[in-house]
């Protein structure tokens, strides 16, 4: 191992270039630490956003050399190539400065796609009885460890092409949430996705799915959408 | 119609039609491979399907289906890579109807009219 790494950071909004920094090499570091290392001890006007530091909040994806990453949880071994790294913002979000996005736009579109529980008991109400092994659960189940990090939003291209379209992440959370006994909003939720920016705009081509980092399939939720909205168009309820 | 209800239906009808479309393309080459192999010729060709009332329901079925399936696969190709109006999108998903519809329905007609020669 080499003792440094060089690191091209992005510096700017929209209009920037990239600079480069020098960063001493440590056993098992992360995207992360370099990124911190460089605010705390080169140039502390570098703005980026993290929290947990441990793969939870979902707050630190970046573009590292090419591809969109949690940096927190990105090991410099794994991804510096030729020695070195290239950090930038995440794609197809507005770029505040330097490495920090405004998710505005991504959570605004998970509220858009009824990514919301519409509750139908109270709390006067006997609990929900859900097995573990019913179709459902395990259908939800297998999105709902999304943490939000927008990773999957930076990956696609249709959110490229089509800046209305709904985005993986709150077409997973829309089918998870479908698949929720114990929600009331499917049919606002149905006909929410069934727009011309919502699941029948995702070509599979699962971008999404490449680079989640918590290994979700996006792609599989929004096959599920086209499922469940084509059954809903037949039958008149949307 | 509301926006939802339109993209769900058109995604059924490409779907629909996508999976008809695969067996009739199937059958197509596999007569063309199994029609080559004692030598192709026009006369061979009109031979075999005019006249022919099933090879007559199959074609038509194949131009339907691809008249159909390209509008839908051509608009959404016009709405994500051009700045045209939805009203132009879905003149032009019209006009491509027709123009497959016609040429379709002329080589079907005329192979199935053509035993005179």
């Amino acid at each position: 191992m080499k003792n440094t790494i060089k690191v091209k950071v992005w510096r700017g909004n929209e209009e920037g270039r990239f600079e480069e920094f020098e960063v001493p090499r440590q056993p098992s570091q992360t995207v992360l630490d370099v990124v911190t290392y460089i605010q705390r001890n080169i140039d502390p006007t570098l703005s980026y956003r993290f929290a947990c530091r441990v793969g939870v909040c979902g707050s630190c994806a970046m573009t590292v050399n090419g591809r969109p990453r949690w940096t927190c949880r990105t090991h410099v071994d794994k991804v510096a190539q030729d020695g070195t790294l290239e950090v930038s913002p995440l794609r197809n979000l507005t770029v505040v400065k330097d490495l920090a996005c405004d998710m505005t736009d991504f959570f605004d579109k998970q509220n858009r796609a009824e990514g919301k529980f519409h509750p139908t008991k109270t709390r006067n109400d006997d609990f929900a009885y859900i097995l573990p092994d019913d179709k459902q659960r395990k259908q939800a189940a297998l999105g709902i460890e999304c943490i939000g990090c927008g990773v999957c939003y930076s990956a696609c291209d249709i959110v490229e092409w089509n800046k209305d379209y709904l985005g993986p992440a709150a077409l997973n959370r829309a089918w998870t949430l479908i698949n929720d006994v114990r929600d009331g909003g499917n049919k606002e939720r149905l006909a929410a996705v069934a727009g011309d920016a919502g699941c029948h705009a995702c070509h599979s081509q699962q971008g999404c799915v490449e680079h989640c980092p918590k290994h979700i399939s996006p792609t599989r939720s929004i096959a599920g959408l086209k499922r469940a909205t084509a059954m809903a168009a037949l039958k008149g309820e949307i | 119609m509301s926006s939802a209800r339109v993209e769900t239906k058109l995604w059924v009808w490409q779907r629909l039609s996508a999976a008809v479309l695969a067996l009739c393309v199937i059958v197509h080459l596999a007569v063309i491979v199994m029609a080559v192999q004692g030598g192709l010729s026009a006369a061979e060709i009109i031979g075999r399907v005019s006249g022919n009332y099933v090879w007559l329901a199959f074609y038509s079925v194949f131009v339907l289906a691809v008249s159909l399936h390209a509008p839908i696969g051509v608009r959404t190709i016009l709405k994500e890579s051009t700045d045209l109006s939805p009203k132009l999108i879905h003149a032009i998903m019209a006009l491509l109807c027709l123009v497959i519809l016609a040429m379709g329905f002329r080589a079907v007609f005329g192979l199935f009219n053509a035993g005179g020669m």
